[in-house]
């Protein structure tokens, strides 16, 4: 690194480090979702991704319309496209769960196949409706440009924008986890699902609500990932593979492991790859995540679950 | 000879894969051109997988969705030994480097690596077919089942290698060949491999290989060791501490899935002439769970049955109908999943008891099982009572 000044690394870090923030922002927003249904539940959505593709399709939906009514409407589209990506997505899982997932809840593996299978006609469903061509949505004026912090560091808008959503939402989930009556009876069924039955806790109905939320929170990612790239039909499964990794390495059902690992991964594949190659930075990342989980398996952060 | 029937798992087995036997043999290859029977080879090369996902899955209760990986191992050790073969400093004298395959020298590599040099040797590369898939999967399966980790953690950590290897393979073009894998392979120790003759023969060689994987699963699982699978999958605990090493076990049918996987990936690469990384990655890896599953996860030869048949249909489907593939393949894994666990080999063989209940106790005790099949619920019945 003998070629670079002091202030020119701190720059390059400073830059890497936010371009590793936009892609933490995608891994957050994503295991976000799939950590509350795999902690709770022990299944494995792999049809993940399609929600989150899903969430960015009602977005460029929204924003195709909201581009028709006039300059107004395309500048305050975006709130109305968050909700309608949640709604939207949080209805297809509740669908999910109640005539298929349901019937797998003791077959963990059996339910990653199936999710698997439900991805794949998802995508077949997008790429006919939508097209094989990524579609990029019509962004709102406020969103573009971006913010000089020194001459040499520059910071787009998009990216703090989604890493405000993104702080946003988490926080969210926490106070609804962590401060609401259903966020008890979550963490009870999550930590004894027999005791929590019979202490009058209806766990079918907390299992639904916590599948489409989850679902619903991918909704809400999807939304935000139309600010930084374009979507395509495949675009939610490239992510996927890491996501899992996010949530098995923070550890099952601990929020707060997601969000550091999250961090880890991302920071370190996008700081990493300023050096390397953009491969092997991922591949030297991903291999020393599977080595740790395989030396510690119960992830960064374990918490006691009756199984 | 009595006894060496119920060891591969009583007469019905036998008939079925002597009635496999044939129909590969002799009725394919009579009435198809070779060009149609070098595709089916091509197909059977997955039912190598598909048997090994039965032992390692269906018995031992590991799902793993990294099959692709040994698969590709196997396939790209054979396929550097071709390459070494095919790249001759005659052949390849308009290089800069001549003596090196061409794609190294594309990408200004100018000396063999050493990883490469061993592969100059016929005997180490068939050596090193079985033996590297089988030390990556004992290393996995060691570092992961000793340490008690399985199921849907398992199988996200192998995915997760499956998807490195491929990233690895294709970022490193010059040692690897990158996304195109190690293409125009030409002769296997002076025998060119692409006239009809050596496609006949390379078939022929494939399907006996395959059926005496089919001999070896079902004696496996037929033997005592294939009833603690069982007894392990349903009930791990038990079974740990009547005394047995759990995890050696595991790591022991892994291993065996993986070896199995390996050969078929060696034998893809000889009839179809290239490898790349498509076969390694996610997808293909857990379409070979489809395989395994659409066939049968209980039966050796359902599996194999179905591995060929979903490739079969694959390739006939998604030529012509290219939109509706993804979506039957999707349909198909949430039909078998949620509606046939057993997959064909259950469907055929709840008909045959239908048909012909006398026959029912002949069967294999893995079909007249209830549908526990992924280990999971605690209240699982043990099934290895009678």
């Amino acid at each position: 690194m003998g070629d670079f000044t002091a202030q020119e690394l701190t720059a390059i870090f400073v830059m890497q480090g936010f371009s590793g923030l936009s892609l933490f922002c995608v891994f957050l927003l994503m295991a976000l979702g799939l950590a509350i249904i795999f902690g709770q539940m022990g299944v494995i959505n792999m049809a993940h991704g399609e929600f989150l593709t899903l969430g960015a399709y009602i977005t460029y939906l929204v924003s195709y319309q909201a581009a028709e009514w006039g300059a107004t409407a395309l500048t305050w589209y975006f709130p109305v496209a968050i909700v309608a990506a949640f709604i939207g997505t949080f209805a297809l899982g509740y669908l999910v769960e109640r005539f298929m997932i349901r019937y797998l809840y003791n077959r963990p593996l059996d339910t990653l196949l199936a999710t698997w299978g439900l991805g794949l006609i998802l995508q077949q469903v997008f790429r006919s409706v939508f097209g094989p061509r990524e579609k990029t949505v019509t962004m709102p004026d406020w969103l573009l440009g971006s913010y000089r912090a020194t001459d040499m560091i520059d910071i787009p808008l998009n990216g703090l924008f989604i890493l405000v959503i993104t702080l946003v939402l988490t926080l969210a989930l926490f106070a609804l986890l962590y401060r609401s009556r259903w966020g008890i009876k979550v963490r009870a069924t999550t930590q004894n699902r027999s005791m929590a039955n019979a202490a009058g806790i209806n766990t079918d109905r907390v299992d639904r609500l916590t599948f489409a939320l989850g679902c619903g929170i991918a909704g809400v990612a999807g939304a935000a990932f139309t600010t930084i790239a374009s979507t395509g039909p495949t675009t939610g499964s490239l992510y996927i593979v890491d996501t899992f990794l996010v949530v098995v390495f923070g550890g099952a059902a601990s929020l707060l492991g997601t969000v550091v690992s999250a961090f880890g991964i991302a920071q370190s594949q996008s700081i990493l790859s300023f050096f390397w190659s953009g491969s092997m930075a991922k591949v030297f990342t991903l291999l020393t995540v599977v080595v740790i989980l395989m030396l510690r398996p119960q992830g960064l952060f374990a918490s006691k679950v009756r199984r | 000879m009595q006894r060496f029937i119920k060891a591969f798992g009583g007469p019905t087995v036998l008939i079925q894969i002597a009635i496999i036997a044939a129909i590969l043999m002799v009725l394919l290859p009579a009435t198809t051109e070779i060009f149609r029977l070098n595709l089916f080879g091509k197909y059977l090369t997955y039912a190598f997988v598909a048997v090994g996902l039965v032992l390692c899955w269906g018995y031992g209760g590991i799902l793993s969705l990294g099959q692709g990986v040994f698969f590709g191992l196997g396939g790209y050790c054979m396929a550097m030994f071709l390459k070494l073969e095919a790249s001759t400093p005659e052949a390849t004298k308009i290089q800069t480097t001549p003596g090196i395959p061409d794609f190294m020298d594309w990408n200004q590599i100018t000396e063999l690596p050493w990883f490469w040099e061993p592969f100059h040797s016929f005997a180490f590369t068939v050596f090193a077919v079985v033996a590297v898939p089988a030390f990556f999967a004992w290393l996995i399966g060691y570092a992961m089942f000793k340490r008690r980790v399985g199921g849907v953690y398992f199988a996200i950590i192998t995915q997760a290698i499956a998807v490195i290897l491929t990233i690895l393979i294709v970022g490193q073009q010059g040692y690897t060949g990158g996304i195109n894998g190690i293409t125009d392979l030409r002769t296997l120790l002076g025998w060119d491999i692409r006239t009809d003759g050596a496609k006949y023969l390379l078939y022929y060689a494939c399907c006996v290989a395959l059926l005496l994987c089919l001999l070896v699963g079902n004696f496996i699982i037929n033997s005592r060791f294939g009833r603690l699978l069982i007894a392990m999958r349903d009930q791990e605990d038990r079974v740990r501490f009547s005394g047995y090493d759990v995890a050696n076990m595991k790591v022991f049918v892994f291993v065996m899935a993986s070896v199995f996987a390996a050969i078929g990936g060696a034998f893809f690469t000889l009839q179809v002439g290239f490898m790349s990384p498509t076969f390694i990655g996610a997808v293909a890896s857990i379409e070979m769970v489809v395989f395994c599953a659409v066939g049968g996860r209980l039966s050796i030869v359902g599996a194999a049955c179905g591995a060929f048949i979903v490739s079969w249909a694959k390739t006939s489907l998604s030529d012509s109908f290219p939109q509706i593939w993804p979506v039957v393949m999707g349909a198909l894994f949430i039909g078998v999943v949620m509606f046939f666990p057993r997959g064909l080999a259950g469907l055929v063989s709840d008909y045959g008891s239908k048909l012909m209940p006398g026959r029912k106790s002949q069967s294999k005790p893995s079909t007249d099982k209830p549908d526990t099949a992924s280990r999971s619920s605690a209240g699982a019945t043990p099934q290895e009572q009678a």
